[in-house]
């Protein structure tokens, strides 16, 4: 190897005083080769998105800042440059991508005049010539009607088509390093498939130095030549990307690799002939948009002919992409909202035709969790009443009630004390066992869970599924699971519902549907699946 | 489809929804004055020391006051389709000759009001976010809690005991010399010099309000993602804060200074008794007095159409502005 283009030695960055640590990174030594992808893995708060940030100075505050260390780009310090230099640097030698496509775009600036500011400041190229530069670049990662991308707004692109114009931005004056910032979380999985072989692509063509964030071990399996792990600021393990997926010496790596899930369906559990306990046919729920003058609005058919059927103890998943109407779904079976038509049967009984007032008795055999620990807890209510509220609403005494949160919290692995307390004093891991307590307090039947661990780490997140796993055996619960992660339905679900805008194209057996999907779209949902090559080693320990 | 069209067509959908807006509004504004006490020939008998029950029922059948409610109801809203606003009999002039006589004081109040409120306001916010926790933001957010604070009366007549009676630089009241006849652009200049008290003392309550707003605003949006992306470019702060952040944080200022046209013309009548300004809030105080009643109800229609159309202007300025909206 010939000299790396950046070297970070025992890079410090310090947090303002009365933070949960002193230092959000600590000690970190990583070099970036020219020509090859380093890949920079950790949970939340491991620091890597501030390592990335430190080397272009862009410190969320003024009150985080480097406190120690060097970072060599060339013969340069990055550390004591100049702000005129480091301007230069930016965006024209090291460039980056950003997470949110949605928001780091400027709302109100067309997408070329955006990028055009990148060669404005950078160069003395005329409009005409930059503009042609632009188109050309927008041809290159394949956006459809550069031209007409080029006078667009964001607002008027899908999410993946804007990533391709933060990328095309990125890549404009061919820098020699691109830091992507976990450039592919918050895009469908079919997307993110694209957007990783295009950065890949771009990378070989320029020769870029790509440091790549993420906390996806299957993105990095796809992407990574190197792979560096953090965990807390400090640097764990630092290797070439075959040793560190298949064989990681570090424990912590050990178990985060461990926490991945398999893509390899686990082993069905025998039911088959237990009764249906709920049976949705023909489920329809139309959106209108536009208001009450408005003279044509539009219609969006948020579910369509929906039909599933659930057995006692099973659980189904349902997968599918953003707007693909799961989470409708999800809503129509619990009447949060609403269907325009078609039956959900629980044991027999139509519940869309119970008028709402006696649906109560109803409410409590089927309860939810939701997606977001953060928002689906009330902050002012302590966990004890969070837990208590919904059996004392179906007349549980009061007593008896907080009695039964105790029995609750010590069921999904908290201690019972936390009652007496609010829910910002949580983790997300925690605050979702608080949700799955909460749901289970009515003793329901079917629990419907909307994506219940996509917001936790790797790490955590394996442990929620365990505990929903656990529970599901323990109480004998039908469970409707819905995910867009193929990995956790592959681990959690007994039969697998693939929903595409609205309708489910394909429904049967999970190891059915993933060794011999029927349909197209379940092909290219399943071949998008990131890392899908890479089976995680089963360590020992 | 072009943009042009569609703005086009939107303005003249508006404006169809505005005509049951301004019904709805004439019918309540004509109930409402019916609830107190006393009408105009109550007032002008009063006023003539005594008149005999013969006489009131006279002055009443010659008004019209003596119909049932829904008949002078009814023939109210027939003349004002017709753009016959009545007749004030306090003043001895049709209503719509009264008000339009009256309304261009007002419309210039008002507009110098808005641009002096929201340019400086603007600004202000501006400069105080942009020296974050400075001498500077601190002396703006001082400013902006004095004027907030302080009533508007007070504000008036202090500008006129230090700047027209102690330094003897702007008139005291009215909207021009009287006398001086002036033609042209010696007209226009002192219908300025004239405006420039009243014109401050209406705006700094709003202009306290906006640098507020637009302070949270432009700190906001600096915390925004594509901030930090327009920094990856290697832009300089300034770059950013007027190519970036201004636009985007303008955006909820325009919509309160949207919202607060109407309650403008409710501010100038103090603002217009103070400087004895020849605008409508003048006018309504009088009418309200003298129990004018056509009067009034011809300025409370005015004024709904004109907050009708100055909200129309806010929403196109807006689909200017942010092309997430879009003109349907």
């Amino acid at each position: 190897m010939g000299s790396p283009i950046l070297e970070i030695r025992d890079l410090q960055v310090s947090l303002p005083a009365g933070s949960d640590r002193t230092h959000a990174v600590e000690g970190v030594s990583l070099r970036l080769e020219p020509n090859e992808i380093l890949c920079l893995v950790g949970e939340s708060g491991s620091g890597k998105s501030l390592t990335a940030r430190a080397i272009v100075g862009l410190m969320p505050s003024p009150h985080v800042r480097i406190s120690g260390g060097h970072i060599r780009f060339g013969d340069e310090d990055l550390r004591s440059v100049s702000a005129a230099r480091m301007r230069q640097i930016r965006g024209s030698e090291i460039s980056m991508i950003f997470q949110e496509p949605m928001t780091a775009l400027n709302p109100l600036m067309t997408i070329g005049n955006q990028i055009d500011e990148v060669i404005q400041v950078h160069t003395k190229l005329s409009r005409k010539q930059r503009v042609e530069r632009i188109v050309e670049l927008l041809r290159d990662v394949q956006l459809p009607d550069p031209a007409a991308i080029f006078g667009a707004y964001p607002h008027q692109l899908s999410g993946g088509q804007r990533q391709r114009a933060m990328i095309a931005m990125a890549l404009l004056l061919e820098p020699k390093i691109v830091i992507a910032d976990e450039p592919t979380t918050a895009l469908d999985v079919t997307t993110q498939a694209q957007i990783l072989s295009l950065l890949k692509t771009l990378q070989a063509k320029h020769h870029t130095g790509i440091l790549f964030i993420t906390h996806d071990f299957g993105v990095v399996a796809e992407i990574a030549d190197r792979i560096a792990v953090m965990r807390m600021g400090e640097l764990v393990e630092v290797g070439e990307a075959a040793q560190i997926l298949n064989a990681p010496q570090h424990p912590y790596t050990q178990s985060l690799i461990a926490a991945v899930p398999s893509l390899v369906p686990r082993k069905p559990r025998p039911a088959g002939d237990a009764p249906v306990l709920l049976e949705v046919q023909g489920l329809n729920k139309a959106y209108h948009s536009g208001g009450l003058f408005a003279r044509k609005g539009r219609n969006v058919r948020a579910v369509k002919d929906v039909a599933l059927k659930l057995r006692r103890g099973e659980t189904l998943g349902v997968v599918g992409e953003s707007g693909s109407g799961k989470s409708t779904m999800a809503r129509l079976i619990t009447r949060l909202t609403e269907a325009d038509g078609g039956q959900i049967r629980l044991d027999g009984t139509d519940i869309l035709a119970v008028p709402r007032k006696r649906m109560r008795p109803y409410r409590k055999r089927v309860q939810m969790v939701f997606q977001d620990p953060y928002a689906s807890l009330n902050p002012r209510y302590k966990v004890g009443r969070l837990i208590a509220e919904g059996m004392i609403i179906h007349g549980v005494e009061r007593r008896a009630a907080y009695e039964r949160v105790h029995e609750l919290l010590e069921l999904v692995g908290l201690d019972a004390r936390v009652a007496e307390r609010y829910p910002h004093e949580f983790s997300g891991g925690q605050r979702q066992r608080i949700g799955v307590a909460r749901a289970l307090a009515l003793d329901p039947e079917i629990l419907v869970a909307d994506e219940p661990v996509s917001a936790l780490d790797v790490s955590v997140q394996a442990q929620v599924l365990q505990l929903l796993a656990d529970i599901r055996d323990r109480l004998n619960l039908s469970m409707l699971f819905i995910t867009h992660d193929l990995r956790v339905a592959a681990q959690v679900c007994d039969s697998i519902a693939v929903m595409r805008r609205g309708e489910i194209v394909e429904f049967g057996p999970t190891e059915q549907v993933f060794a011999d999907p029927r349909h197209d779209y379940t092909r290219e949902l399943l071949d998008s699946v990131p890392g899908k090559g890479w089976n995680a080693p089963r360590l020992a320990g | 489809m072009s943009m042009a069209a569609n703005r086009l067509r939107y303005v003249a959908r508006r404006l169809l929804q505005a005509i049951p807006i301004i019904l709805a509004i004439i019918v309540l504004n004509f109930l409402l004055l019916q609830l107190p006490e006393g009408d105009a020939a109550d007032v002008l008998a009063g006023e003539a020391g005594s008149a005999t029950p013969e006489y009131m029922a006279q002055l009443r059948a010659k008004f019209g006051l003596d119909e049932p409610l829904h008949i002078q109801l009814l023939a109210y809203v027939k003349n004002i389709v017709q753009l016959d606003l009545g007749y004030s009999f306090r003043n001895n002039m049709p209503v719509l000759d009264l008000i339009l006589d009256r309304l261009m004081p007002t419309l210039l109040l008002m507009v110098s009001t808005i641009l002096l409120a929201v340019g400086v306001g603007v600004l202000l916010g501006l400069f105080a976010a942009m020296g974050l926790n400075s001498w500077r933001d601190n002396l703006i957010s001082i400013f902006a809690l004095v004027s907030y604070a302080t009533p508007l009366f007070w504000v008036g007549l202090m500008l006129i005991v230090v700047f027209s009676i102690n330094l003897g630089w702007f008139p005291t009241s009215g909207m021009e010399t009287i006398g001086a006849f002036y033609e042209g652009w010696d007209r226009v200049l002192d219908i300025a010099h004239h405006l420039v008290l009243p014109t401050i003392t209406l705006s700094l309550f709003y202009l306290a309000l906006y640098t507020r707003l637009m302070r949270a605003s432009m700190l906001e949006q600096s915390g925004m993602d594509y901030v930090t992306t327009a920094r990856a470019k290697g832009l300089t702060e300034r770059r950013i804060t007027f190519k970036h952040i201004l636009r985007n944080a303008l955006l909820p200022v325009l919509t309160m200074a949207g919202v607060q046209v109407g309650s403008l013309i409710g501010g100038s009548v103090i603002v217009e008794s103070v400087f004895g300004w020849p605008g409508l809030g003048m006018l309504a105080f009088k009418a309200l007095f003298a129990r004018d009643l056509n009067l009034l109800l011809g300025i409370f229609f005015l004024s709904a159409c004109l907050v009708v159309i100055v909200n129309l202007i806010v929403d196109i300025v807006y689909s200017f502005l942010d092309p997430r909206i879009e003109m349907r």
